[in-house]
């Protein structure tokens, strides 16, 4: 057993890239060894800027003989099927076996196939693996690119080990062949390293001044970047991502903290930390009191001759970026948001709805109804449609033409340096909430107005011209806005009509989707969905609560049961009355049609009377739905969406006991429809709760 | 006297001290040492022996500094960083060479940048530029976190496949001489060792140029330069001259980036006014390996368009 190392050397690879990568080289290079029939231990895989390594333990030097056979064609099959069998196999008709199959006469191509030396296997298996290395974007270089068909890589490949044991697997793609040696770190090693191979690896590499496990690069990252902090009496701001960027961008990481002028620090701290991030990849540091200090912590990839060289260099980057941020900070407010929010009249928002302005003049009204209509309880009108008309002013603003992940951040800020009202303020801030999965709710009226009138105005408008998503195509982030309106509605107990129409079901799929997390069932959103007429998404979902708490009773549970017999029995009988096939359509409210004069008769009339002696659990079943009923809607119209259970759950015994007693199927005709009938007012009583029909199980 | 000469040179203390170093350096890696072209472009990769050079199979290696113009950078010489005119120093090597990264460090070096004082490091930076319908892949280069250089490796220009793909050097001259030098501000560079400052020669230069580039210059005639240069560009086209028709694309480019700094282009023609400037650089590449195409396939014949 011999452990298997492979090094692939690269010019900097990407650090966003290399997560990626290490999981791409260990699927491919499982698969291949799979395809090859060679076992293996355990797979480690290390990325840096200038390598991707994997290590395989415990590779065994020859695969296992193995026989393969394959079923071909019946004895007396056309030639050509025959023929096409062997080729397909690789061999020859004689070589072929005939064989009983369930009593048929059967062709089988049996192939020994002996074992390989795993050195061969490897030296096949690794031009494949780069061949087949799916990264995002992959370039050509130098003279081979005359062609066509030169390699692609991430970035120029320029070398491989390959070391099974202690002995080189000799193997070459793109005109690199592989060898024993690497490079050191960029500049602290200069020359070939020669590599013994898995056993010897990291360690003849880290004398060089590179640490080939990410891992532990990080580690080191986050250690001395707080360290750093520490020593400065400060508290370093943990920031994973780029914890992981600058242990993707150093093979021997320094974290380093510097100093810039206290005087950008009335810059608002968002701007201070995401320029020092996305530009430089700096982390920040907050001082004792929790507040934004003026260092930062930058991490060189060198062990410096003088750090302070490298510090004041990175300093002067940071001034730099900083000066220009302050400068929009001060010449922004120049300018009030509202003579700001004039501008947006110059920008599309979509060709077929208008300007940017256009879209904030419709948000501002609906956002001023919503108040109005107190369906946002304690949001002010004029308050409620200032902070809307203003939301979107900072997009002309120049800082968020540096930084467009700071709109809304940007213009609450100029909002309350201009002393707007802080309900104004805030809701400008916090309009575009919640955008993630994790992200806050905002609960504040105003900014609930705005943010849901933002949304709803989004859906409205796309679905108006018919842009709607699409399988993974979802241009406007369409899903997202709904999720949103979702979490606004249910967060705050909005009633309101969410939807109407495709809209409604689009939320309805939504809900189904991020209810999914809060382990509610889909099917029971459905089953109430099915009802029609449901766009209150509080309601809905306290209904919901209900019947799956219901569910998961053994009341509920037998109900199901005895609903679905009673449809069994309804659907093989072919029995149809009208009130189902209205209530079918799922556009109308079914008990609405009770008030009908064309079918409320028919409703009042089914099962009620009967021209024979009732049997005692029919009899029974009739006087439970004569209470149920009432009870259910009763509690419906009231929202008590647990009573409305119970009185289903009253049904349960009395359903039981009809089936175990009665003969639906009885010779009698009039007894028969009178039975069926009944069924189909018990599936009627069920109905008026949730559509069983919908419920799994 | 060859030994006093070379004792005066000093590119950590002048700015055309690091040009000459940078000069000398290329051309003993066998580049070209070409001039500026005599005309106004926003970046070097507009010069003809970057954008026409690079199509094609045969080699080309050269370097070249390039005066850039930039109208909306301008700030009336008052940000110590930011220019409406620049150098760029330019270096092109197709095919790519193997050890580029190696050269274009020792190149640092011998303008003074000791890779063990300073931190390098190449960060991903991918570029584009759909004016020339080109993109390529490589990194911004970094120097204690100042980006320095632009590295890039094209892989297609003016819509057609880089065969065989160049690898493009752009130093950034003043930022790197500003770093250098140890000054902050751009106008305090030392541009030689006998006491001119960039300043004394640019100064008013940056003042009265971003006066005319944002206050001044008579939009009318530069929407006529820009119909013009756009008409004379397909003329060229129409006569099969795709040198003189790419040279009024750069025209139509940099008239189009001056309309930008006098604000009277909205948002919704500027996609337009790309367009039409993106067709020209385009018709011109694609006049250009019309010419050439032939030739080049006989004389590599493993080479197609």
């Amino acid at each position: 057993m011999n452990d298997f190392l492979l090094e692939l050397q690269s010019e900097e690879i990407p650090a966003r890239m290399q997560a990626g990568a290490r999981a791409d080289l260990e699927r491919l290079f499982r698969q291949q060894m799979a395809d090859a029939g060679v076992t293996h231990g355990s797979i480690e895989v290390f990325s840096g800027p200038r390598r991707l390594a994997l290590i395989a333990r415990d590779m065994p030097a020859r695969t296992e003989a193995v026989s393969e056979e394959a079923k071909g064609p019946p004895e007396g099959s056309p030639d050509q099927a025959v023929d096409g069998f062997c080729k397909k196999n690789g061999v020859t008709r004689a070589q072929l076996e005939l064989r009983d199959v369930k009593g048929r006469m059967t062709w089988f191509a049996v192939k020994d196939i002996p074992g390989r030396a795993v050195s061969n296997v490897l030296a096949e298996a690794i031009p494949a693996i780069v061949r087949a290395f799916p990264w995002p974007k992959s370039m050509r270089w130098g003279k081979a690119s005359l062609g066509t068909d030169s390699l692609r890589w991430v970035r120029p490949l320029s070398g491989i080990v390959a070391i099974l044991g202690e002995d080189l697997v000799a193997c070459e793609v793109g005109g690199v062949a592989s060898g024993y040696a690497t490079l050191g770190h960029r500049f602290h090693h200069s020359g070939e390293v020669t590599i013994g191979g898995a056993h010897d690896y990291a360690e003849k590499l880290r004398c060089c001044h590179v640490i080939v496990d990410h891992e532990e690069r990080q580690d080191l990252v986050r250690a001395k970047a707080r360290e750093a902090a520490e020593v400065a009496g400060l508290r370093l701001m943990d920031d994973e991502g780029l914890v992981i960027e600058n242990a993707g961008l150093t093979e021997w990481p320094e974290p380093l903290l510097g100093r810039f002028d206290e005087g950008y620090l009335d810059v608002p701290p968002e701007v201070i930390q995401l320029t020092a991030r996305t530009n430089q990849k700096y982390f920040v540091c907050q001082d004792a009191g929790g507040k934004l200090a003026n260092a930062f912590v930058c991490t060189a990839n060198i062990r410096a001759v003088d750090p302070e060289i490298i510090v004041d260099g990175n300093r002067k980057v940071l001034a730099a970026r900083l000066s220009d941020a302050r400068f929009f900070w001060e010449l922004d407010q120049k300018t009030t948001l509202a003579d700001h929010a004039r501008k947006l009249e110059r920008i599309t928002f979509h060709e077929k709805l208008g300007t940017v302005a256009d879209k904030v003049q419709r948000v501002a009204k609906l956002a001023r109804w919503l108040a109005e209509q107190g369906i946002v309880p304690g949001a002010d009108p004029d308050i409620t449609e200032m902070a809307a008309l203003l939301c979107k002013a900072d997009l002309v603003t120049e800082m968020v033409g540096e930084f467009p992940e700071l709109q809304g951040l940007m213009g609450g800020y100029y909002a309350r340096a201009e002393g707007l009202p802080d309900a104004v303020a805030d809701a400008i801030r916090d309009h575009y909430k919640p955008v993630g999965q994790g992200d806050d709710v905002p609960t504040a009226p105003v900014s609930v107005a705005v943010s849901l009138a933002d949304k709803l105005d989004t859906l409205r408008s796309f679905f108006a011209i018919e842009e709607k998503p699409t399988g993974s195509k979802d241009p406007f982030a369409l899903r997202r806005a709904a999720l949103a309106v979702i979490r606004l509605v249910t967060a705050n107990g909005l009633r309101m009509a969410v939807a109407d129409g495709d809209l409604l079901e689009f939320f309805a799929d939504r809900l189904k989707v991020q209810q999914k997390e809060a382990g509610v069932r889909h099917d029971l959103i459905d089953a109430i969905f099915a009802l029609g007429g449901e766009d209150d998404l509080v309601r809905l979902l306290a209904r919901v609560h209900a019947l799956q708490s219901f569910m998961a009773t053994e009341d509920g549970a037998n109900l199901l049961a005895g609903y679905k017999r009673a449809g069994n029995i309804l659907k093989k009988e072919g029995y149809e009355a009208p009130n189902d096939r209205i209530a079918q359509t799922g556009e109308e409210d079914p008990l609405s049609l009770v008030d009908d004069p064309d079918v409320g008769f028919i409703v009042a009339e089914r099962g009620r009377a009967a021209h024979y002696d009732r049997e005692p659990a029919e009899q029974a079943l009739v006087d439970a739905l004569d209470r149920a009923e009432p009870a259910a809607l009763a509690a419906i119209e009231g929202e008590d969406f647990a009573a409305a259970m119970t009185a289903l759950a009253s049904l349960r015994a009395p359903i039981d006991a009809f089936f175990d007693d009665v003969t639906v199927n009885d010779p009698d005709a009039a007894k028969r429809a009178a039975r069926l009938a009944l069924l189909s007012r018990f599936v009627a009583a069920v109905h008026k709760v949730a559509d069983f029909s919908r419920i799994e199980g | 006297m060859r030994h006093g000469a070379a004792m005066t040179r000093d590119p950590t203390r002048s700015f055309q001290d690091m040009i000459l170093a940078l000069h000398d350096f290329w051309s003993a890696k066998g580049c070209l040492i070409l001039q500026p072209y005599d005309m106004r472009m926003g970046a070097g990769t507009f010069h003809p022996a970057t954008t026409l050079r690079a199509l094609g199979p045969e080699p080309w290696n050269a370097a070249f500094v390039q005066p850039c113009r930039r109208p909306t950078d301008g700030r009336y010489g008052e940000n110590p960083n930011r220019l409406q005119h620049y150098y760029q120093y330019q270096v092109i090597l197709k095919p790519s060479p193997p050890d580029i990264q190696d050269w274009y460090l020792e190149s640092l070096r011998t303008i003074g940048i000791d890779p063990l004082k300073h931190d390098i490091r190449f960060v991903e930076d991918d570029w584009e530029s759909p004016t020339l319908g080109a993109w390529g892949l490589g990194w911004e280069v970094w120097c204690d976190g100042m980006e320095v250089t632009q590295f890039t490796y094209f892989q297609q220009m003016g819509g057609y496949d880089c065969k065989p793909v160049a690898g493009e050097l752009t130093y950034g001259l003043e930022r790197l001489a500003m770093y250098i030098q140890g000054v902050d501000n751009v106008y305090d560079l030392a541009f030689n060792t006998n006491g001119v400052s960039y300043g004394a020669v640019f100064l008013e230069n940056e003042r009265q140029m971003s006066k005319w580039n944002f206050e001044v210059a008579d939009t009318e005639a530069l929407f006529d330069l820009f119909r013009k240069a756009a008409a004379e560009c397909r003329l060229c086209l129409e006569n099969g001259l795709p040198i003189p028709a790419y040279e009024q694309a750069i025209e139509a480019s940099h008239v189009f980036n001056l309309l930008q700094a006098r604000g009277v282009i909205s948002v919704q023609e500027r996609a337009s006014y790309m367009g039409q400037v993106r067709d020209l650089a385009r018709g011109s590449c694609e006049a250009y390996m019309a010419k050439y195409s032939d030739q080049w396939a006989a004389a590599y014949p493993e080479w197609a368009a």
